[in-house]
């Protein structure tokens, strides 16, 4: 029973903070210190910045460029990174079809594709979700027909396809069967952006970005080639795959993070002639909120203490994003509530709005996603009553 | 970080196990509930022999040389057929503050037959208006030559109805709620002076309310150092919230499998109400709050020795919390989703609501552990 880290494990830790210090640029530097959110620029200038570094991708085997960190180490890593608040990397790439690739593509596909995702040189988005195709996903309706010519002709929409305005490449889910099983006429493709008949047109969130994009198909031409694995596989692939890193999904870096910054504008707001950390009912809901965080803190140690001793993740890992999720939205919850009027826009108005606090409320409407995607809280109580419970079904 | 158990401890908390299913099944609470003492002194021995009650306690005195890992692994497997005996306060209460701050001739003369399960310990820390305040006290101990006279009454003395040795805090110097000036004194049962009342709580344990009529001790009798037990009596509180978070542990995990059953069996509507989503979310969410709490009474055993006050008092107090706000919901859910059969005395569920409700209140509640921690002096640091 042991909870400390070892001393290789203090001194990687105490390398990576150093690390990320020395390589950050400073424009970076001065809105990491300030918890501000970055744009994509921003977080491709990061990526390549990592990339050198041979960090861009931890958990990917030393094969193909992972840097050989084992589970602890690649969790003291991505810990360091969220408590500097560096830019989050896009997950699409390195995250879903980079290891997917890895993991079912051919040889060609992973000498095409792999070095790309690794440096940063190509963008790549998610196409899963249909208008009508959300946590109910298997029912997707792209369809791809074959051409005769060992090509296949795209035709249907994607939605929630976030930044594909940037992206080059899109991995998509499509229907290659509609006869049997839903889930067994599905094919992952790897399709180029460029492909005549493929547009994304980005909306506006509720936070009032640009985050996401519709993007559709109109008789997309895309070849054989680009097909991972077998036909018809594709849902069992993108399955193999959920649960990847789970212990990143817990986001404990980056609460404890925002609890700094909590502190930190608690103790900037004067309210009554005091600072709001000062007043008993702010000081005991920042308390209770830290008390949370370290009680699932416990839980993702567990986790990550079973994955470094060989263990298949236990029940405990199940609850991260659930937990995980609900307190990244209670942080700005109370975050907006610390800002009082502060709060009530996201313009800053002759700089009325603290440099700290600009980008909460954009950020705090956008969390609202964070208990929907990656499978949204309700479906995985659903999973969780059914397999790790053992509920019966309807 | 390693969170799996030595060879040791999984044989530990193997026979444990065993023995709450054979010897100690819940159906056991409701027959000792009508005892004085509220337990049973040949389940105690055998305790004692099969070497439980030493798990924390070095071998000079007839331990098994572990620390409170151990005793909270022992704890929690109590904790799922709610076992009468008092381990918590005779063992990880008493037993440790006796280990850690007695001196040799007390730890010789005490903890072995204690260890032996021969007999028990009680701490009574607690008066009627200390809250949960170790140094607000306002029984006296007077020097009397070379000796002391204490007077007073102390409030909800776990196992003080059966103990045979109380250590009892007195104050030496002082006012009523100094920091400084509190001591801790050996009162031998049957004590000229010491009158025992027993009183049943609401879990059916029983406790005692004691009165201390000039009870005098000598100077053998002191704990640690005369005035300095704020330290000693911290210490303690710790490891009785430490204990509470692994008993509770324990429960909550005993709730959520009878609760998995209950959904499983029942039928309404022709269908097993197990099928029902809102009643499936709800298993969901109790089964949530027994991993945490699982993780957070981990959490706890490795603080509990930590003599550090800022580090264990962090630890501790955020287990505390974990331990009420997640055992609430889980017990309480428990009765929910067994409807009507779940507000009887005759069903298990209910008993483990009330422990679980007795465990809340002791060493600290919610509230005042959220009010410790945020008061830490690490809350505020590097901010």
């Amino acid at each position: 029973m042991d909870l400390s880290f070892t001393p290789e494990q203090l001194k990687f830790r105490d390398d990576v903070r150093q690390w990320i210090q020395s390589a950050m640029p400073p424009a970076i530097k001065e809105k990491a210190a300030l918890d501000r959110s970055f744009d994509h620029d921003e977080q491709m200038e990061w990526h390549k910045i990592l990339y050198k570094k041979g960090w861009v991708a931890p958990h990917w085997p030393k094969e193909v460029g992972g840097p050989g960190l084992d589970v602890t180490e690649r969790f003291i890593l991505s810990e360091e990174l969220e408590l500097a608040s560096a830019p989050t990397l896009s997950p699409f790439g390195l995250g879903m079809v980079g290891p997917l690739i890895i993991q079912f593509g051919s040889k060609a596909q992973k000498e095409r594709f792999l070095p790309k995702i690794l440096s940063g040189e190509e963008v790549w988005c998610q196409g899963y979700s249909e208008p009508n195709a959300g946590s109910d996903l298997a029912s997707l309706k792209l369809r791809a027909e074959p051409d005769g010519k060992g090509n296949y002709v795209m035709n249907g929409q994607k939605t929630w396809t976030t930044y594909a305005q940037y992206a080059d490449w899109i991995f998509v889910l499509a229907r290659t069967d509609a006869s049997g099983k839903k889930q067994n006429g599905i094919s992952f493709f790897l399709v180029d952006m460029k492909t005549p008949g493929v547009v994304a047109k980005p909306f506006l969130t509720t936070g009032n970005t640009l985050a996401f994009c519709e993007t559709w198909f109109e008789n997309a031409v895309v070849p054989g080639e680009n097909i991972v694995g077998e036909l018809n596989m594709g849902w069992t692939y993108a399955k193999a795959l959920l649960g990847h890193e789970r212990t990143l999904v817990a986001a404990v870096g980056r609460s404890t993070r925002q609890l700094l910054r909590i502190k930190r504008i608690a103790k900037d707001t004067i309210i009554d002639g005091k600072p709001a950390i000062e007043h008993q009912g702010y000081r005991a809901r920042i308390a209770r909120l830290e008390m949370d965080l370290e009680a699932l803190r416990m839980s993702s140690y567990r986790t990550v203490a079973g994955a470094q001793l060989g263990k298949a993740p236990g029940p405990e890992s199940s609850i991260l994003k659930l937990r995980g999720t609900e307190i990244q939205q209670a942080a700005f919850e109370l975050l907006m509530d610390l800002m009082g009027q502060d709060a009530l826009s996201w313009f800053n108005p002759e700089g009325t709005i603290p440099p700290r606090e600009e980008s909460v409320a954009s950020e705090h409407n956008y969390i609202r996603a964070a208990t929907i995607y990656a499978g949204s809280n309700e479906i995985q109580k659903n999973i969780i009553a059914k397999m790790i419970l053992g509920l019966p079904g309807t | 970080m390693d969170f799996t158990l030595n060879d040791d401890q999984k044989m530990l908390v193997d026979t444990v196990t065993n023995f709450t299913k054979r010897e100690s099944p819940v159906e056991r609470v409701r027959k000792i509930r009508e005892s004085n003492v509220g337990w049973d002194k040949n389940m105690w021995r055998k305790m004692g022999e099969l070497g439980w009650l030493g798990v924390c306690f070095p071998e000079e005195v007839g331990g098994t040389g572990g620390n409170f890992i151990e005793a909270a692994l022992v704890l929690e497997r109590l904790g799922t057929t709610l076992v009468p005996e008092p381990y918590g306060p005779s063992v990880a209460v008493a037993g440790l503050t006796l280990s850690n701050y007695g001196t040799a001739e007390q730890k010789e003369k005490y903890l072995p037959p204690m260890i032996e399960g021969k007999t028990s310990l009680a701490l009574a820390y607690l008066e009627k208006n200390s809250r949960y305040d170790v140094t607000h006290v306002e029984t006296r101990a007077e020097k009397s030559g070379g000796d002391y006279k204490i007077t007073g009454k102390k409030a909800w003395v776990l196992n003080g109805q059966a103990a045979d040795q109380i250590l009892v805090s007195a104050r030496t110097s002082g006012g009523p709620r100094d920091r400084d000036g509190v001591s801790v004194f050996v009162v031998e049962r049957g004590a000229p002076g010491l009158k025992v009342k027993t009183v049943e709580c609401m879990d059916s344990h029983k406790a005692a309310l004691i009165e201390l009529e000039g009870v005098t001790v000598g100077k053998g009798a002191l704990v640690g150092q005369e005035g300095g037990a704020r330290e000693i009596l911290e210490r303690a509180q710790d490891y009785g919230a430490a204990a509470a978070c692994a008993e509770g542990s324990g429960i909550n995990q005993a709730t959520l499998a009878m609760t998995r059953d209950y959904l499983c069996e029942r039928e309404q509507f022709s269908v097993k109400i197990g099928t029902f989503q809102a009643l499936q979310h709800r298993l969901v969410d109790m089964f949530v709050e027994v991993e945490l709490c699982k993780g957070t009474s981990i959490l706890a055993m490795i603080s509990a020795d930590n003599p550090d006050p800022v580090e264990r008092k962090r630890s501790i107090s955020t287990a505390k919390k974990q331990l009420s706000k997640g055992g609430f919901l889980v017990t309480r859910q428990g009765i929910q989703l067994h409807g009507g059969i779940g507000v009887t005395d005759e069903h298990n569920v209910g008993l483990y609501f009330k422990r679980m409700q007795i465990l809340n209140g002791l060493y600290g509640d919610e509230e005042h552990h959220v009010d410790r921690f945020m008061n830490l002096p690490s809350f505020v640091q590097n901010v």
